[in-house]
C-alpha cells in the first residue's frame, strides 16, 4: 500500500510536470484527488488494516496529498503567469509611432516681451495703466512740454484725424492722463504699455504701428538714482543677473535732466560683438526726470513732487533677444513665425 | 554739424587728446558724435607742384605734357589728361611712389609713347566728394592759390589730413550749430578755455545810411536786421585755408565773398546773406509778410510763389530774397559784383519753419533760424565778415550799420541750491564741484552759503530752469558717478486690474485651445473699415494718410485676421487659427475722441486636429469655433448666461451664423464665411467671430463657493424625441431644464437624426437626462414622475413625440 502511495505521487508529480495548459493541469488535479481517484481509493481501503498500522498510512496518504496539491498549485501559479505574459507579449505596440498631437497655440511674440516686463514691475510695485490709442493732441504734446510748433515735434511725425485729434505717437499720453486723475497727489507709479503710431513707411526697421512701454514714478524725494538704480534692476531681472547699464545724456521735452540708457551686451557681456555692434552696449530705453512743467500741467506741485519716467520699445528687445531681423514679422502673422514662440 | 578737428584747434587747445578721444569725451557728455571721418583715405607722397611747362602731347589730343617743378631739384615730366592744366599753376601732384585712395600706386609709366613720372590730381582723385569740389574744378585739377609753396605737403594745405567729427544734436543744443559753440562745449568737458577770433575793423569815413536805410515792417518776425555795406570787392576764390575748412564741414567754396558768409554761419551760427548791392534795385530794405501770389525765382533758379505766412527781404518793391531760408536770384552776389551788401538778422524761428516747410526748401541758414540762434551775436558776426571781406576780397567797409533792433533781451538767470541738486540727482556733490562745472562752462555765477545764482549766457538758450542747470551738473559731473538706489516711500503692492487678470486668463485659454495670438494693424481701408462689425459708425480717416490701404481706423478685427489667414495660406500654412484682442475705434462726435472698445476676433480654417496614422482627421467646422467659445465662456462662469441665435449677418453664410447674447444682449458672433467673401480672400471653409470682450469682462461673477461633492447616486434617463425640423435643440433643452425642477442636474444631447427612418420633415434629438439630489437616494418612482413631466413638457411646446 505504501509503495502504491509512492507510485502514484511519482505518477502524478511527473503528470504535473507534463501539463501545458490550465486544462491539462485541472485534469490531473481531478484525476489524482478527485472524490473517484486512486488516492481516494486508498483511504478506502485503509479499513483493511490494522488499528496501528491505521494512523502511520493515514499520515502517508496526507504527505502525498499534500505533495500533490503543493505541486499543483506551483504549477498552477507558474501557468497563469506564463499566460498573462503570452497575453501581454500579444498586446505590444510601436513606441516610437506619434502621438496624439494636443493643439495649443501661444502668445505672439511682443505679448510675451511685454507681460514679462509688465509682471517684473509689478513685481516692483507698479501697476499697468492703460489709455486711448487715438489721442487729443493735448495728452500726446501739449502736456508733456511740447507746445505747438515746438521744433522737437519735428521728431515724430504723426498721424492727425483733426487739429486736435492723432493717434498717439507715445503711451506717454497716458501718463499725462495718470497723473492728471492723482489730483496733485503722490505716488504714482505706473507702467503704460500699449500701440503707438507714426507716419513712417513700413520696411525692416520702421512700422507705422508699434508697441511701447512707459514707466512712471511720482512721489516726493524721487532721485535720479531712483532711475538708475530701477532701471538697473530691470536689466538684470530681463537680460541677466550680470547685466550693468549706463546713461548718456540726451534731451526728450518731457524730461529734464534726460538720458539714453544702454544696457552691457547680453550677447557678448560687453566685449564686442555683432549684436553691440562692437562697443559691448546696446541702447534700449529713453529716460529722465519729469520735467516740472509736465507736473505742474497735470497738477503737481514740482517744488514738492518729483519723479521719473522711461520709455522703450518691445519691438526692439524682442528683435534683440530672439535675433528677429525684420519688424515687419510682427504684424504680418506668419504662423510660421508665431508658432516659433511657443515654449518656455 | 561736421566738426573739423583742424579748425576747432584754433578756438580751444586740443593738445594731448585725439579726435577719437574727444569724439568720446563728447558723447560721454551729450552730445552723440555720430562718426569720426578720417579724411586722409589712405594717401600719400602727393605735394605741391609748379606747372613750369606745358606742351600738347604729340600723340594724344586730350593729354597735356607738363614739367613739374615738385621741389626736388629739375622738373619732372608729367602727362595730364585734365582740360584745364595750365603753364604757372600750383597744383596737387601725386609723386612717382605716391599712394592714392584705393590704395592707388603712382608708378613711372608711358603714356601714349610719352614718359609720366606722376600725376597732377583733381580733388576727386584725392577722396573729396564731387559735390563739394568747387564747381570751376568740377572737370579739372584743383588749382592751388600762386603762393602755396612748392614742395609742401598738399593733404595739409586742403585739411585732407584732418579728422572730422559729426554731431548729432538734439534740437535743445542748437547752440553747437557754430564751431564757437561747439568750442565751449568742449573747453567745458575739458576744463580749458576758449580763444575767440578777433576782429579789427577798418571802416572807411562814409556813412552806411547814405548808402541804405532799413525798415521792418513785421517786428515779431524779424526782430534784429543788421547791415552793413563793403565797397570795391573783387570776386575771385576764397584763401585756400577757408575753402579747405568749408568743405571739411560739407560746404562748396564758391568765391570769396560767399564763402565769407558761410565760413562765419559756421563759425558763429549766424546766417548771414550777402547783396549785390548794384542790383538791389533800390536803396532801401524792408522785411514784411509776403503778399499773397507774389513770387521769387531763388537762387536755385525756382520760380516760388508766396503766401502771407512767409517773411521776405524787399527793396521795397519786391522780394530780393526768401527771409532766413534763400536769397533771390535777382541780387545774387556774382562774378561782377563790386559793392556788397551785408545782412545779419535774427529770424523768428517758426516764421522760418512755415516757409521750409511749403517749399521744402531747408539750407544751412534756414535750420539754424528754425533751432534758434544767439542774437548777441548777429553784429559780431556781420561786423567779422566785413573785416574778413576787406582782408580777402579787397573790399572797404563803409563806416557804420544800419539796424532795426526791437529785441527784447532778457537776461536769464536761474538760481538752486547745492541741496536741490543732490536730492534730485541722489548725489553728494560738493559745492566745490558744482562751481567748478560752471566754471567750465563760462557761466557768470556768485555763491551764497550753497545758493548759486547763475547769469545763463545767451548761446545756451535751452537752460532757464533749475533742471536745467542740475542737467548741466548732472552731464558734466559724469553719470556713471550716479549712484544707483531704488525709492523709498510707501510701498503699495503692483497688480493687475481684474480685467487686466481677466485678459490674460483669456488669452492663456485661447492659445491652450489651439489658437494663435496675431497683432494686425489697426488702420485700414475704407471698404474693411465697417466689414463685420459688431457696431459701425462713421468711418475715421486720417487727415494725411501714407496711403489709401492704411487710411482709415478699424470697426472690427475680422478682416485682417481673414488677411492674416490668407497671407498664410498664400504660403503653404493652410490650416490657421488665430485670435486677436484689439481695439476698434467708433467715431462719436468729430471734434471728440472717438469711442474705443476692445474687442476679441478669431478665424479658424483647415484642419482642426489630425491624428492620420489613427485615422484621425477633423476639418474646421461650426462646431469646433463654439466649442472654443463655450470654453472661453466657461472660464469667465458665464456659461448659462450665454446663448447663441441663429442670425443673419452681411458676409456670413445665411444658415451657419449665431448672434452671441450675454444676459439677452447682444455682444458678437460666430459663424462661416460667405463663401463670395471666403473667396475675395481666397480661403477655403473658413470660421470667424468676434465678441466685445469689454462686456465679457466686466461681467459681474460670483466667487467660487464649495458644493459638497455628490454622496447618493445619480439617475440618469434617456429620451429621444422626434421634432419638427426648424425646431431647435437649445430651446428643447431649456424646456427640458425648465420641467426638470430641482432634481435634474444635468441634461446632454447624444445623438441628432434625420433620414429615412423618420417621416418627411422631421428629426430626432435624443437627450440623457441625470437626476440627482444631494440630501438622498432617488427612488426610481420618483425619477419617473419628473421624467413624465419633463416629456409632457416638451409634447406640449414643441409636439415633440418620443422615438420608439
Amino acid at each position: 500500500m505504501k509503495e502504491r502511495l509512492q507510485q502514484l505521487q511519482q505518477e502524478a508529480l511527473e503528470k504535473i510536470e507534463q501539463a501545458n495548459d490550465l486544462k491539462a493541469l485541472n485534469d490531473v488535479r481531478v484525476a489524482y484527488l478527485g472524490k473517484k481517484g486512486p488516492i481516494t481509493e486508498v483511504l478506502r481501503g485503509m479499513g483493511a488494516l490494522s488499528p496501528e498500522e491505521r494512523p502511520l498510512m493515514g499520515a502517508l496518504v496526507n504527505d502525498v496529498r499534500e505533495a500533490i496539491q503543493q505541486a499543483l498549485e506551483a504549477k498552477q501559479t507558474k501557468l497563469e503567469q506564463e499566460e498573462v505574459e503570452k497575453k501581454l507579449a500579444s498586446e505590444a505596440i510601436d513606441v516610437t509611432l506619434p502621438g496624439r498631437p494636443m493643439k495649443r497655440g501661444n502668445h505672439h511674440p511682443l505679448t510675451r516681451v511685454i507681460e514679462e516686463i509688465e509682471d517684473l514691475f509689478i513685481g516692483m510695485g507698479y501697476t499697468i495703466a492703460e489709455g486711448p490709442e487715438v489721442e487729443q493732441d493735448y495728452y500726446n504734446f501739449e502736456a508733456l512740454n511740447l507746445p505747438k510748433g515746438h521744433p522737437a515735434r519735428d521728431m515724430q511725425d504723426s498721424f492727425y484725424i483733426t487739429e486736435e485729434i492723432l493717434l498717439r505717437t507715445h503711451t506717454s499720453p497716458v501718463q499725462a492722463r495718470t497723473m492728471e486723475k492723482h489730483q496733485g497727489r503722490g505716488p504714482v507709479k505706473i507702467i503704460c504699455p500699449g500701440k503707438v503710431y507714426r507716419r513712417d513707411n513700413d520696411d525692416a526697421t520702421h512700422s507705422h504701428q508699434f508697441t511701447q512701454i512707459e514707466g512712471l514714478v511720482v512721489d516726493e524725494n524721487i532721485r535720479m538714482s531712483d532711475l538708475k538704480g530701477t532701471l538697473r534692476e530691470f536689466a538684470r531681472k530681463m537680460f541677466g543677473e550680470d547685466r550693468d547699464i549706463r546713461f548718456r545724456p540726451s534731451f526728450f521735452p518731457f524730461t529734464e535732466p534726460s538720458v539714453e540708457v544702454d544696457v552691457s551686451c547680453f550677447n557678448c557681456g560687453g566685449h564686442g560683438c555683432s549684436v553691440c555692434k562692437g562697443t559691448g552696449w546696446i541702447e534700449i530705453l529713453g529716460a529722465g526726470m519729469v520735467h516740472p512743467n509736465v507736473l505742474e500741467m497735470a497738477g503737481f506741485d514740482s517744488k514738492k513732487y518729483t519723479g521719473f519716467a522711461f520709455g522703450m520699445g518691445p519691438e526692439r528687445i524682442a528683435m534683440l533677444k530672439y535675433g528677429i531681423d525684420d519688424i515687419r514679422h510682427f504684424y504680418q502673422n506668419d504662423l510660421r513665425f508665431l508658432q516659433q514662440f511657443h515654449r518656455v | 554739424m561736421f566738426v573739423s578737428y583742424r579748425w576747432l584747434q584754433q578756438y580751444v587747445d586740443l593738445t594731448g587728446i585725439t579726435a577719437k578721444q574727444l569724439a568720446d569725451r563728447i558723447t560721454k557728455a551729450g552730445i552723440e558724435v555720430e562718426s569720426v571721418e578720417v579724411r586722409n583715405k589712405g594717401i600719400q607722397g602727393v605735394v605741391i607742384g609748379h606747372v613750369i611747362e606745358r606742351e600738347q602731347h604729340p600723340n594724344a589730343d586730350k593729354l597735356s605734357k607738363c614739367f613739374v617743378d615738385i621741389g626736388e631739384g629739375e622738373p619732372v615730366q608729367i602727362i595730364c589728361g585734365a582740360p584745364n592744366v595750365a603753364k604757372g599753376q600750383k597744383v596737387a601732384v601725386a609723386k612717382v611712389g605716391a599712394v592714392l585712395p584705393g590704395n592707388f600706386k603712382i608708378k613711372r609709366a608711358k603714356l601714349r609713347g610719352e614718359e609720366s613720372n606722376g600725376m597732377i590730381c583733381s580733388l576727386q582723385e584725392l577722396g573729396v566728394e564731387s559735390k563739394l569740389v568747387p564747381k570751376e574744378y568740377a572737370d579739372g585739377i584743383f588749382v592751388f592759390p600762386s603762393d602755396a609753396p612748392v614742395g609742401a605737403d598738399a593733404l595739409q594745405l586742403l585739411y585732407l589730413d584732418d579728422e572730422v567729427l559729426e554731431l548729432s544734436l538734439t534740437p535743445n543744443r542748437a547752440d553747437c550749430l557754430s564751431m564757437i559753440g561747439v568750442a565751449y562745449e568742449v573747453a567745458a568737458i575739458l576744463g580749458r578755455s576758449v580763444k575767440l577770433p578777433t576782429i579789427e575793423l577798418q571802416e572807411n569815413d562814409e556813412n552806411v545810411h547814405n548808402y541804405i536805410s532799413v525798415r521792418v515792417d513785421a517786428p515779431e518776425d524779424n526782430p534784429l536786421y543788421a547791415g552793413r555795406i563793403v565797397k570795391h570787392v573783387k570776386i575771385g576764390p576764397s584763401p585756400l585755408w577757408m575753402q579747405a575748412r568749408l568743405m571739411a564741414a560739407g560746404i562748396r567754396p564758391h568765391n570769396n565773398v560767399v564763402d565769407i558768409t558761410n565760413y562765419i554761419l559756421l563759425e558763429y551760427g549766424q546766417p548771414l546773406h550777402a547783396f549785390d548791392y548794384d542790383r538791389l534795385g533800390s536803396r532801401e530794405i524792408v522785411v514784411r509778410r509776403a503778399k499773397a501770389g507774389e513770387t521769387i525765382v531763388t537762387l536755385d533758379d525756382v520760380e516760388r510763389t508766396l503766401t502771407e505766412d512767409h517773411l521776405v527781404i524787399t527793396n521795397g518793391k519786391e522780394p530780393v530774397a526768401l527771409a532766413g531760408v534763400m536769397g533771390g536770384a535777382n541780387s545774387e552776389v556774382c562774378d561782377e559784383t563790386v559793392n556788397v551788401f551785408i545782412e545779419a538778422a535774427y529770424f523768428n524761428g517758426a516764421t522760418i519753419r512755415q516757409a521750409v516747410k511749403d517749399h521744402g526748401l531747408r539750407s544751412e541758414s534756414s535750420t539754424r533760424f528754425e533751432k534758434g540762434i544767439d542774437p548777441a551775436r548777429t553784429k559780431e558776426a556781420l561786423d567779422r565778415a566785413a573785416m574778413l571781406m576787406a582782408e580777402y576780397a579787397g573790399g572797404e567797409v563803409v563806416g557804420g550799420v544800419v539796424e532795426v533792433n526791437t529785441l527784447q533781451r532778457k537776461e536769464v538767470v536761474v538760481t538752486i541750491t547745492l541741496d536741490r541738486i543732490n536730492n534730485v540727482l541722489g548725489t553728494t556733490i560738493t559745492k566745490e564741484e558744482v562751481a567748478g562745472i560752471l566754471t567750465n562752462l563760462q557761466f557768470t555765477f556768485t555763491e551764497d552759503n550753497g545758493t548759486f545764482t547763475i547769469a545763463v549766457p545767451s548761446r545756451r538758450r535751452d537752460i532757464a530752469i533749475e533742471e536745467d542747470i542740475i542737467e548741466e551738473v548732472a552731464r558734466l559731473y559724469g553719470y556713471d558717478n550716479l549712484p544707483a538706489t531704488l525709492p523709498v516711500g510707501e510701498a503699495n503692492p503692483g497688480k493687475l486690474t481684474p480685467y487686466q487678470t481677466k485678459r490674460r486668463k483669456v488669452r492663456r485659454y485661447l492659445e491652450d485651445a489651439g489658437l494663435f495670438q496675431a497683432i494686425t494693424y489697426s488702420l485700414t481701408n475704407e471698404a474693411k473699415a465697417t466689414m463685420f462689425a459688431l457696431e459701425t459708425a462713421e468711418p475715421i480717416r486720417l487727415a494725411l494718410p501714407m496711403s489709401e490701404e492704411r487710411s482709415v481706423l478699424r470697426q472690427s478685427l475680422v478682416p485682417h485676421l481673414l488677411e492674416a489667414a490668407s497671407y498664410n495660406r498664400a504660403r503653404q500654412v493652410e490650416n490657421v487659427a488665430l485670435y486677436e484682442i484689439g481695439s476698434v475705434y467708433l467715431a462719436t462726435n468729430a471734434n471728440e475722441l472717438p469711442s474705443e472698445k476692445e474687442r476679441l476676433a478669431g478665424v479658424l480654417t483647415g484642419v482642426w486636429h489630425a491624428h492620420v496614422w489613427q485615422g484621425e482627421k477633423k476639418a474646421v467646422d461650426f462646431y469646433v469655433a463654439k466649442g472654443i467659445l463655450d470654453g472661453l465662456f466657461a472660464l469667465l462662469g458665464l456659461e448659462n448666461r450665454v446663448e447663441y441665435k441663429q442670425a443673419k449677418r452681411e458676409h456670413l453664410h445665411p444658415g451657419r451664423t449665431a448672434e452671441i447674447l450675454l444676459d439677452h444682449k447682444t455682444i458678437g458672433f460666430v459663424g462661416q464665411l460667405h463663401p463670395v467673401v471666403q473667396k475675395e480672400y481666397d480661403l477655403k471653409e473658413t470660421y470667424v467671430f468676434e465678441l466685445d470682450i469689454e462686456a465679457l469682462l466686466k461681467a459681474e461673477v460670483d466667487d467660487i463657493r464649495y458644493t459638497a461633492i455628490p454622496r447618493f447616486p445619480s439617475i440618469t434617463r434617456d429620451i429621444a424625441l422626434v421634432v419638427d425640423e426648424h425646431i431647435v435643440a437649445g430651446e428643447l433643452q431649456k424646456a427640458i431644464i425648465a420641467a426638470g425642477g430641482e432634481l435634474l442636474k444635468d441634461v446632454s444631447i447624444f445623438d441628432v437624426y434625420k433620414g429615412d427612418r423618420l417621416p418627411e420633415g422631421k428629426k430626432s434629438i435624443a437627450f440623457a437626462l441625470r437626476y440627482y439630489d444631494p440630501a438622498r437616494t432617488l427612488t426610481d418612482e420618483e425619477v419617473t414622475n419628473v421624467h413624465e413631466q419633463v416629456i409632457k413638457a416638451v409634447e406640449q411646446q414643441f409636439g415633440a413625440t418620443l422615438r420608439g
